[in-house]
């Protein structure tokens, strides 16, 4: 049995008020909302942390923040939040149907993030699969912003259809920065599509890199970050610069109830990212 | 050290290597240009070095979806290595294209002369299509796609 949380704040279960400033639609199920608090709001969130949000009368799901804007109104920090929601069940599908003016419920932050600081100094890739670029997205913005601190710098993105890619307009921003390759593959091209058809894991073969001293950052459906960490460890990158998002079910966000645990790891809490030296072997075994 | 670094044909050694360029040429193909099509003989074959070409499929009173795309350092065509060495797929230009050329037949004998070269380049090429195996398995599973079975909060 995993130790109990070292570090819970007391407010840690309680979610604040927040409400929707914003909803962008991103693709047909999918919008990103921009939170902002009601009153006191939470701690800063690090790229790759999740919130719990609660949609009130349907419950509570952990959702990564896609995005943080400074300067709203609202709130002792004036911090908005962005989340990217996929309608999948009852309560994302409450969640994807608010509209701005709407209540939530947001507590956090929680879990590890990805961390860059670790990645200065060398090549970076980030290797996203459908919704798995929301909690990539604010890491993205760190290379654009601090290009300097990193070598060379890679995106790589996948998605089933070119409608389904998140983020378009800023996907093409970020293709035209200096110094930034933004590559994107999709399972099925549509009339018009000029970008590559297969698997994000094949763009793993456009994109220039040192491996030794690569830091990858991989996030999106199991199968899809498996496939990439074995091709990056095979091509030469430590498995422990691999840092991938896992994805189980959390209830409590602080590492008490044990429902998004994973062997000795508790994901809420030890996640959910974690370098690919710690998760490899935990996803190569089968039931855990 | 660098990835990509020589591409499909990276595993062999730089002799196997220098062999296999006295059978190649450089070869550039402006956009939409057809480099092979389905069902015809598979005599050429080819390694990206600029560009990308898209793997395409014949079908009767339709535009040819593009089933995959191949760009710098990928091997474009594997048939001519198997028989009846015939193409499988069809392949365009997507957009200009630069390619280095090789004379499958030729290449074909010079691996019956040198077993170990074409043992070498049997690994090379088994590796591109067990490689595109498996990323055609994962496109099967949709992972994009709704989860089976729902269950999702």
């Amino acid at each position: 049995m995993t130790a109990p949380a070292a570090a819970v704040r007391g407010s840690a279960a309680v979610p604040l008020p927040y409400r929707v400033v914003r909803r962008d639609e991103e693709t047909a199920d999918t919008v990103t909302l921009a939170l902002e608090p009601a009153g006191e709001g939470l701690e800063p969130f690090r790229p790759g942390q999740f919130a719990m949000v609660y949609a009130f009368g349907r419950g509570e799901v952990p959702v990564s923040v896609s995005g943080v804007e400074r300067g709203g109104s609202g709130g002792r920090r004036g911090e908005r939040l962005l989340h990217t929601v996929r309608a999948v069940g009852a309560v994302s599908a409450g969640l994807h149907g608010l509209r701005p003016g709407d209540g939530v419920g947001v507590r956090g932050p929680y879990g590890t993030g990805w961390e860059p600081a670790a990645a200065e100094g060398g090549d970076v890739l980030v290797v996203a699969g459908g919704l798995g670029l929301a909690p990539l997205r604010p890491l993205v913005r760190e290379l654009l912003a601090r290009p300097e601190r990193y070598g060379r710098r890679s995106v790589l993105l996948g998605a089933r259809t070119p409608a389904d890619l998140l983020y378009r307009e800023q996907v093409r921003a970020w293709s035209a920065a200096e110094g930034l390759l933004v590559g994107a593959a999709v399972d099925r091209p549509g009339p018009g599509w000029d970008g590559d058809v297969g698997t994000v894991v094949a763009l793993l073969g456009r994109a220039r890199f040192h491996p030794p001293d690569t830091a990858a950052f991989v996030c999106g459906p199991e199968v899809m970050m498996r496939a990439t960490a074995r091709e990056l460890v095979h091509r030469g990158v430590p498995a422990h610069r691999i840092r991938v998002s896992l994805e189980r079910t959390m209830h409590c966000g602080t590492g008490h109830c044990g429902h998004c645990q994973l062997g000795p790891v508790l994901l809420c809490r030890d996640g959910p990212v974690l370098g690919w030296d710690r998760a490899g072997p935990l996803l190569g075994v089968r039931e855990l | 050290m660098s990835t990509p670094a020589g591409g499909a044909l990276a595993a062999l050694t730089a002799g196997q290597r220098e062999r296999l360029a006295a059978l190649a040429r450089e070869a550039a193909f402006p956009a939409g240009a057809r480099i092979f099509e389905e069902g015809e003989p598979a005599d050429r074959f080819w390694v990206v070095l600029e560009g990308r070409a898209a793997l395409d499929v014949s079908v009767p009173g339709g535009p040819r979806p593009v089933v995959e795309t191949l760009g710098p350092g990928d091997l474009l065509g594997w048939s001519w290595f198997f028989p009846p060495y015939v193409w499988h797929l069809g392949a365009v230009a997507d957009g200009p294209l630069r390619v280095r050329e090789f004379d499958a037949a030729a290449v074909r004998v010079v691996c019956d002369e040198d077993p170990v070269l074409g043992y070498a380049l049997a690994r090379a090429v088994g590796g591109v299509v067990a490689h595109r195996l498996k990323a055609t398995r994962m496109r099967l599973l949709d992972l994009y796609g709704p989860r089976p079975g729902g269950g999702a909060p």
